[in-house]
């Protein structure tokens, strides 16, 4: 798995209620969840985020609620990729079982800056900031949670019979 | 017959299982290598375990819902061991609200789900499962509700997880899980008057910060559990969750027996942690130190004692949740406004959490005293906590709260704020309009 994006950057403690307010919680529509994204935070985001952007933010990122329509939502509106210093777990959980790809990486998300490009390589746990030259290692995810992401998230990858 | 899904998960974890040499552990490994069959487990480990209850309410159901369609199953693993519970915009706040509580209901009746709670028997998820005995020591319970972590006060291992876990429980009775490493809390001594386990939780996370605990289970133990009532531990472990915690677990006591016997739950199996477990870190609390605490925006972690609280004015005031809107906080709150009056301009919303506590506050008296100190009083509902319905703000506008979050926008505007106390020092807020001690108010 490897994504090449731009970077749209945040700060620690990035709260479920800030990724998708509450008061759109009355859909589970992919696209409808989208067009609120990081509303209460960022009202720039949905107007400015393109097909495989990168998020890269903080600690504790996705902490709070454990609507799975805030990872939705960011998996829908086009993001690539979030890495961050660290993820609250059941955010962590949530992107996995949708199929959202995510980093824990401190130093890359000390180090990369709003609008750098970058490129994460998954499978062998490499970030690289294109426009710095900077490269970070990170752990490689084991197999089954790559092949839970590759699949599209858990219940295809169950449904499908394809994990091993 | 082993249900596809199951197979399907085991297959998922069959290279990532080990079991691992018999060692010492906490309550919470315990508790996860009994589920998973296995003799030990050990901090880090991936286990695949069974599941006691699954639980899902209006708002993540629906997502649950549609992810179990995908997997092509007509039953689910056990009809007995899932629960729906209407209770985040319920009584449906809109339309869209209404398609979702109708779609949880279609489903549940499909698949005759015994556990089913809609407007009338409802009450908030994390109130109604102990009520109702639906959990007991020793369970392994998931939730698609962060607050899920409440039921670990009866010492069951209990952690909320999103739709598609619920979806996957749901068909195959199975979750995976990374066993956790643990914090312990030690607790000693006992409270004093008008400070209750909210002000507790309120100070642990001041300490700790909103990530202390992050991915780690917190155990409860200690002399000073004698003290605390069901009531002060439910709410304890509510808001482990506010730490960052997977799941916060208290040891068992008799006050913990008595209260599983009385609410008629399955039998109770006891976990103790070994004395040689491994605790990353542990934490004393002095409860006779705890003094009532607030959490200011927009952070659980921004605790502050009075001694650090200006004159701030307020606009609202909310009594109710999943933590802290149960007969005993009512009780706490009703002594306060007992004989006055809710301050001119702001608005106090009382909302017991479900409809056995609605239905014994009337009958001893506390509705009454609500109604007559100018309050108002709602049907269960999750409403205001996270900005839904029943008590939203406006821009600027100040709310005293006796709910688990504080984030911004979390009860309506992005430029309101939300302040997070507990029912005794709510009610004095109530009854000042600025942020109060209830030790000030009745003249501690």
């Amino acid at each position: 798995m490897k994504y090449t994006g731009n970077v749209i950057k945040y700060g620690d403690n990035i709260d479920t209620d800030v990724i998708i307010p509450a008061r759109y919680l009355n859909t589970s529509d992919h696209k409808e969840l989208a067009s609120h994204c990081m509303e209460d935070i960022d009202k720039t985001f949905v107007s400015r985020v393109n097909e495989g952007d990168i998020i890269v933010a903080g600690q504790n990122f996705g902490c709070g609620s454990s609507r799975e329509h805030a990872p939705i939502a960011i998996k829908a509106s086009g993001i690539s990729v979030v890495i961050a210093k660290s993820f609250a777990r059941i955010f962590y959980r949530n992107a996995i079982n949708i199929g959202l790809a995510i980093v824990e990486c401190p130093e890359a998300a000390e180090n990369i800056s709003e609008g750098d490009k970058v490129e994460a390589d998954l499978d062998n746990g490499i970030i690289r900031d294109i426009t710095t030259g900077r490269e970070f290692r990170t752990e490689p995810f084991p197999e089954f949670i790559q092949n839970i992401i590759e699949n599209g998230g858990l219940v295809q990858s169950v449904a499908k019979g394809l994990i091993r | 017959m082993e249900p596809a899904v199951s197979r399907q998960l085991k297959a998922l974890f069959h290279n990532h299982t080990k079991e691992a040499d018999k060692m010492s552990m906490t309550m919470t490994q315990k508790i996860l290598a009994a589920h998973a069959g296995l003799d030990s487990v050990q901090a880090g480990q991936l286990i695949l375990a069974d599941l006691d209850l699954v639980l899902g309410n209006d708002i993540t159901s629906p997502v649950a819902i549609k992810e179990f369609a995908k997997l092509g199953m007509d039953s689910v693993f056990d009809k007995n061991k899932i629960t729906m519970i209407m209770d985040h915009f319920a009584p449906n706040k809109d339309i869209k609200a209404a398609e979702q509580c109708k779609m949880c209901r279609d489903f549940c009746g499909e698949k005759d789900i015994t556990h089913f709670y809609d407007v009338g028997e409802m009450g908030i998820e994390h109130a109604l499962i102990p009520e109702k005995g639906l959990a007991t020591a020793g369970d392994l319970v998931i939730g698609a509700d962060s607050h899920t972590c409440t039921y670990g006060a009866l010492g069951a291992f209990s952690t909320g997880v999103g739709s598609t876990d619920m979806a996957c429980g749901m068909a195959s009775g199975k979750a995976w899980f990374k066993v956790p490493a643990a914090m312990k809390i030690e607790l000693t001594g006992s409270l004093r008057k008008y400070v209750s386990g909210k002000d507790v939780i309120l100070h642990i996370i001041g300490r700790t910060g909103v990530d202390g605990a992050l991915y780690r289970s917190m155990e409860f133990t200690g002399d000073g559990l004698a003290s605390l009532s069901m009531a002060d531990r439910l709410c304890i472990a509510n808001m482990a969750i506010e730490a960052g915690a997977k799941n916060g677990i208290f040891e068992v006591d008799e006050i913990t027996l008595a209260y599983l016997k009385e609410h008629g739950a399955a039998e109770p199996k006891v976990y103790k942690a070994d004395a040689d477990a491994v605790y990353e870190e542990v934490l004393t609390v002095d409860l006779s130190q705890i003094e009532p605490t607030v959490a200011f925006p927009h952070l659980p972690e921004n605790a502050r004692t009075f001694g650090e609280i200006g004159d701030i004015k307020i606009n609202q005031v909310v009594i109710g949740s999943c933590t802290n809107g149960r007969l005993e906080d009512l009780i706490a709150a009703a002594e306060i406004f007992k004989g006055r009056k809710v301050a001119k301009g702001v608005r106090a919303i009382i909302i017991p959490a479900t409809q056995k506590i609605y239905l014994d506050a009337m009958e001893i008296g506390l509705l009454k005293t609500f109604i007559e100190s100018g309050a108002v009083v709602s049907t269960p509902t999750c409403g205001p906590c996270l900005g839904g319905h029943m008590g939203i703000l406006a821009a600027g506008e100040r709310a005293v709260t006796t709910t688990n979050r504080n984030f911004v926008g979390r009860m309506g505007h992005v430029d309101s704020e939300v302040y997070l106390a507990s029912p005794a020092t709510a009610a004095a807020c109530a009854v000042t309009g600025k942020i109060t001690s209830p030790w000030e108010v009745m003249g501690v």
